[in-house]
């Protein structure tokens, strides 16, 4: 069938299988939709710290495999550990995903360079770099699969509700977007990120900020957060690690980041518009012969629109956040 | 109209060779709700300078715009050399023979002196003929300049007549000079009007804008003195006095002349022992200097461009280590730097937040928005700085504004030293009286004022102490502004 | 050495994409913008070359050439025009692009197993005939001719040229580019325009005259690399040749493995040129970028 074919045979038959796979059915949204929510919003809420500090940290994909593979590493190894082995399996997955956005601070802190390449360039090397595990070192012992054997049941993030694959996820998702509005909202340290994205000179010279560090450590920061995703997907949802883990998460999660304005609350929204739009997509794939990559397409239209109606990428100043503010008589 | 001529004779106005070389019919421009010019006529006579004068923000560089076509009126008509100007662009005001020269210059600093001068051109670019096309236009004005040199390269002096045979090349009656001696050294400054007085004697018109009365008086033939984007005086230079034209700048004179106080100075607050500071890229820039400065002493740093000032306001102001030597700074230390927009403030940001923005670098823990929203009012109170509460961006308050909140959070709490560049500059009359009051006042209760200033006038009329920089030395001179206009030159003390 | 014309030959044929795109690359940057659309701009000319490749090959070029363009387009104006951010809006169009050719692709169904002809060898007489690199370097598609044929134009354009001088001067001081009557939006845009054409170009070449055929996301980051070619060849034409040459042999090395069947993971092969290009960005990326690249232009 051709595309053209697939759009006019039937819209509203294209339509339901988008309903269905999204929002339809309460399967469709606790162990699809909300589920797929959980790495957006946890890495959009990274790339929102990222691109506030102006680090464009376009490697999230690959930051988010290094933590899959060392939470799926960690995990394979955390057998009689209990629970512990679990929050280790996830702090290795933190520690990776920053390690590897390390690389690309360091480039970006000692040699000047773009980290829009050298993200993306590490994006590359993590995909191969996972091919090359499964297929090597961490493949399953019987040798047939190119994946790693499943991570024991400690391991794993709990389910929050019996019958569907809604896991425990979610809620580190809701409490990272929270912390993460605290620290920008409230904390010096929060601040000097927004400072430093909206005017590095003004930071350096009346803030005395180190800039150079702040957007280092906020690429760092974005990079754990994506690392963490990995990890949770793997302890959530796959519990092995192999390749095409993420069907592009790192890239939705720009999206997401945008479209909330690089609000980390407002993220936990848009991560679930994106989600829906993208398992609306693979229902329309399966019951509609529509290709889900449509989706992807879609983003970049959002981002689009969103950058295009609104001349910037985020408000910098955040006046309506803290409320409150005590009206003053103009002193004229 | 009362033409002194000076090429060919007397120029009566009905000779076909008296027609305006621009004409002015009540122009006018908005930017938004601002007016920026409004119902301005002017008349530029062949072979006269024109002085236009009026302090920063009064519309000149704007009107000038629109005579070269780089903005385009909302009202009114340009006539260039008699011919009307439609749909007005600079490449029409060239082809017609009008020439701008920029305050703020404009060269490509990666290119060489030679593609500069042809920038803009169509077709093929040959070197050798760029460079022969310099050296004729350089040999003919008497304009000289290293054609083979990287603008980037080139003295101020030198980019300032490179920009002056970028006009000329394109065959340029009328020059456009924006501020010219702004930049300039004083030796400098009398060199550049005399070629100005050799060029119209040729036959050549300038339109000469400036803030600096004794200037225009000294050079041109006519006067125009605009305020608030409208004409508020028009006639001849010898025909006109100082007290005339300055009534007619300011619009309710203040009295420049406060003396300085005379505060006796304290004790020392900073030393400098033989210290060296390099620029960004490691270039040293200052080197060997000593010096101290003292409580209640305001000490006003002279240069021109490139002299190496700047780096030794950022090593005052702790930006910059030194290279090496002994430099003793105080722990309160504020900093009123030179960019406003992309130093001082963040434009977005709330004036609460650009309050908290003060060395929050060196802050831990929680910010309480609370506690500065009512900080920022109280200074908002307590500096007269018009804004409607601390939570609107500061974009939206005006330059002389935007510098009261700077110079407000800077001096919220007593400091031991005050680093300032150009902290007055593109300040109407009132906001400069302002700075330069709470500079006057911070230095009589205690602190030490250094500040550089581009305007050799107003930093001799704050200033108790004035420090030369010269290509990277730093020496002590009177306040006499021929002896310190001299070493701004590196001349030596002699004569 | 008889192992190294091989090499040689399949790192000129890999380079070529990878030189029409940092080639494109080299103008939009040198003229202040930076098209991170460029990898979006590759798969869409790819697409196109697959679509239209089957008609005759220099109808699949053309398309190629302007489905790049119309990615430039955009980028024009969103980034140019309306002063958007370019990283932002680049990486939109990017995915946009392979979004849309990955949609495209599969609603064909039947043409996964597609065939393009590929584009023959024209062996250049006498030249070619040189030991090593004669058939590495003469024995090639007409593309890689033309590829190679642009540096020197490039260059001539660029140093030669009043719109080169212009293209220069709006990438370091637009200011004193527009005092001197150019029109900086209009260059700037063209810039990117002829970039991104050239961007799709490439895209075209990578399937009518290596692939042969067309699969979702084959750019595999060329349109990246390209960009980062740019900073290793210093903003320069010649450079960004020989930057071009090192990485398409880097990326031949797969070939090459595969056809002496060494035995070294195809994985680890494969990231080679990103490694590479990680590490001879942080030894050589540095200095002589055009003074307002990446940053917003300032309108007219």
């Amino acid at each position: 069938m051709t595309l053209e074919l697939a759009l006019v045979a039937d819209l509203s038959q294209v339509l339901e299988a988008f309903w269905r796979g999204s929002l339809g059915t309460s399967s469709a949204f606790f162990s699809g939709t909300l589920v797929r929510a959980i790495p957006l919003a946890i890495l959009g809420v990274g790339i929102s710290i990222a691109f506030r500090a102006g680090v464009f940290n376009i490697g999230g994909e690959g930051q988010l495999l290094l933590g899959a593979t060392a939470g799926t590493v960690v995990g394979l190894h955390s057998a009689g550990l209990g629970p512990a082995g679990l929050v280790l399996a996830l702090l290795a997955s933190v520690a990776a995903g920053a390690l590897w956005a390390a690389i690309a601070a360091a480039l970006r802190a000692r040699f000047g360079v773009l980290e829009v390449i050298s993200t993306i360039m590490l994006n590359f090397v993590a995909v191969n770099l996972v091919s090359y595990l499964v297929r090597g070192p961490l493949q399953e012992p019987t040798r047939v699969y190119p994946q790693t054997d499943p991570i024991p049941m400690a391991a794993r993030l709990p389910r929050l509700w019996p019958e569907t694959r809604l896991h425990a996820g979610l809620i580190i998702a809701i409490a990272i977007a929270a912390a993460a509005w605290w620290f920008l909202a409230r904390t010096a340290a929060g601040f000097r990120v927004r400072a430093v994205g909206a005017s590095p000179t003004a930071s350096m010279v009346t803030g005395r900020v180190n800039v150079s560090r702040v957007t280092f450590a906020a690429l760092v920061a974005s990079g754990g957060l994506a690392g963490l995703a990995g990890g949770i997907e793997v302890s959530g949802v796959t519990y092995a690690l192999y390749e095409n883990l993420s069907p592009g998460y790192g890239f939705s999660a720009i999206a997401v980041a945008i479209l909330a304005r690089l609000h980390p609350l407002a993220v936990l929204g848009s991560a679930l518009l994106f989600a829906t739009l993208e398992t609306g997509a693979l229902g329309m794939q399966r019951d509609a012969g529509v290709p889900s990559v449509v989706a992807a397409a879609l983003e970049a239209v959002v981002i689009l629109v969103v950058v295009g109606l609104s001349g910037g990428v985020g408000d910098t100043s955040w006046r309506g956040w803290r409320g409150r503010a005590p009206r003053v008589q103009a002193t004229a | 109209m009362g033409v002194r001529g000076r090429a060919n004779g007397v120029v009566s106005p009905d000779e076909s060779g008296g027609e305006p070389a621009l004409e002015l019919r009540g122009v006018a421009k908005r930017f938004g709700d601002v007016t920026a010019v409004e119902d301005v006529d002017l008349a530029v006579s062949p072979g006269s300078v024109h002085a236009l004068l009026g302090e920063n923000g009064a519309g000149k560089t704007t009107l000038m715009r629109l005579a070269y076509g780089l903005i385009r009126a909302d009202a009114g008509e340009i006539r260039l050399f008699g011919r009307q100007a439609r749909e007005h662009s600079v490449q029409q005001a060239v082809r017609a023979g009008v020439g701008m020269v920029h305050q703020h210059l404009s060269l490509v600093p990666s290119l060489t002196a030679a593609e500069n001068l042809v920038l803009g051109a169509h077709g093929i670019y040959r070197p050798r003929s760029a460079e022969a096309l310099l050296r004729a236009t350089s040999e003919s004005s008497g304009l000289r300049v290293p054609h083979d040199a990287l603008a980037r390269d080139l003295s101020v002096v030198e980019q300032q007549r490179l920009e002056i045979l970028k006009a000329l090349a394109r065959g340029a009656r009328l020059l456009i000079l924006d501020e010219p001696t702004a930049v300039l050294a004083p030796p400098d400054i009398d060199e550049l009007l005399r070629w100005i007085r050799d060029f119209v004697a040729q036959g050549g018109s300038v339109v000469l804008v400036t803030h600096k009365l004794r200037e225009a008086l000294a050079i041109a033939d006519q006067v125009t003195v605009l305020r608030r984007g409208r004409v508020t005086f028009a006639g001849t230079a010898n025909e006109s006095s100082e007290e005339e034209l300055s009534r007619a700048i300011f619009p309710d004179k203040l009295d420049n002349t406060v003396s300085a106080p005379s505060v006796a100075p304290g004790a020392s607050v900073v030393q400098a022992d033989r210290i060296n500071v390099a620029d960004a890229r490691g270039a040293q820039r200052i080197r060997g200097a000593s010096f101290q400065l003292h409580r209640g002493e305001i000490i006003g740093l002279a240069a021109i461009e490139g002299s190496g000032h700047r780096e030794l306001l950022a090593a005052l102001s702790a930006l910059r280590p030194t290279w090496s030597g002994k430099l003793l700074l105080p722990p309160r230390i504020a900093l009123i730097p030179a960019d406003r927009a992309r130093e001082a403030l963040i434009p977005e940001f709330t004036l609460a937040e650009n309050v908290a923005l003060h060395q929050v670098g060196r802050r831990r823990g929680l910010l309480d928005w609370d506690a500065l929203a009512t900080r920022t009012a109280a200074l908002l109170q307590r500096f007269a700085i018009v804004a409607p509460s601390p939570s609107v961006p500061a974009r939206t308050l005006s330059g002389g504004n935007q510098q009261r909140l700077v110079v407000a959070r800077e001096l919220e709490h007593e400091v031991d030293l005050i680093v300032a560049d150009n902290p007055t500059r593109g300040l109407d009359v009132r906001a400069t009286a302002f700075v330069q009051e709470q500079l006057r006042s911070a230095a009589a209760r205690g602190a030490a004022v250094v500040f550089h200033s581009s305007d050799l006038d107003e930093l001799l009329s704050i200033a108790t102490r004035v420090l030369v920089v010269f290509h990277g030395e730093v020496r002590e001179t009177g306040l006499d502004r021929d002896q310190v206009g001299r070493a701004m030159l590196g001349a030596s003390e002699a004569a | 050495m008889s192992d190294l014309a091989p090499l040689l030959e399949a790192a000129v044929r890999t380079a070529t994409p990878l030189l029409i795109a940092s080639a494109g690359e080299t103008v939009a940057e040198r003229a202040g913008v930076i098209n991170i659309g460029l990898e979006g701009c590759v798969i869409a000319g790819a697409y196109a070359a697959f679509v239209v490749g089957t008609v005759t090959p220099t109808a699949g070029y053309g398309a190629a050439a302007a489905a790049g363009l119309a990615i430039g387009v955009l980028l024009a104006v969103f980034s140019v025009v309306f002063r958007r951010d370019q990283i932002i809006v680049g990486t939109a169009l990017t995915m946009l692009a392979l979004g849309a050719t990955g949609t495209l692709f599969r609603a064909r169904g039947d043409a996964t197993a597609l065939i393009v002809a590929t584009e023959p060898v024209t062996r250049l007489p006498i030249l070619s005939d040189i030991p090593v690199i004669g058939s590495a370097f003469f024995a090639q598609p007409v593309i890689t001719y033309v590829a190679f044929m642009l540096v020197p134009v490039l260059w001539w354009s660029l140093q030669r040229t009043h719109l080169g001088l212009s293209l220069r001067a709006v990438g370091e001081a637009p200011e004193a580019a527009r005092a001197a009557g150019i029109r900086v939006t209009l260059v700037q845009s063209g810039a990117v325009m002829f970039g991104s054409a050239l961007g799709g170009l490439a895209g075209g070449a990578l399937v009518l005259a290596q692939a042969g055929t067309f699969a979702e996301g084959m750019s595999a980051g060329r349109g990246f690399l390209a960009i980062a070619i740019v900073a290793l060849g210093r903003w320069r034409p010649a450079g960004v040749a020989i930057a071009s040459l090192v990485f398409g042999a880097a990326m031949a090395l797969q070939f090459v493995v595969q056809a002496l069947g060494w035995r070294v993971r195809y994985e680890l092969v494969l990231m080679i040129p990103y490694v590479l290009t990680l590490a001879a960005l942080g030894a050589f990326g540095r200095g002589a970028a055009p003074v307002m690249l990446g940053r917003p232009s300032v309108g007219d």
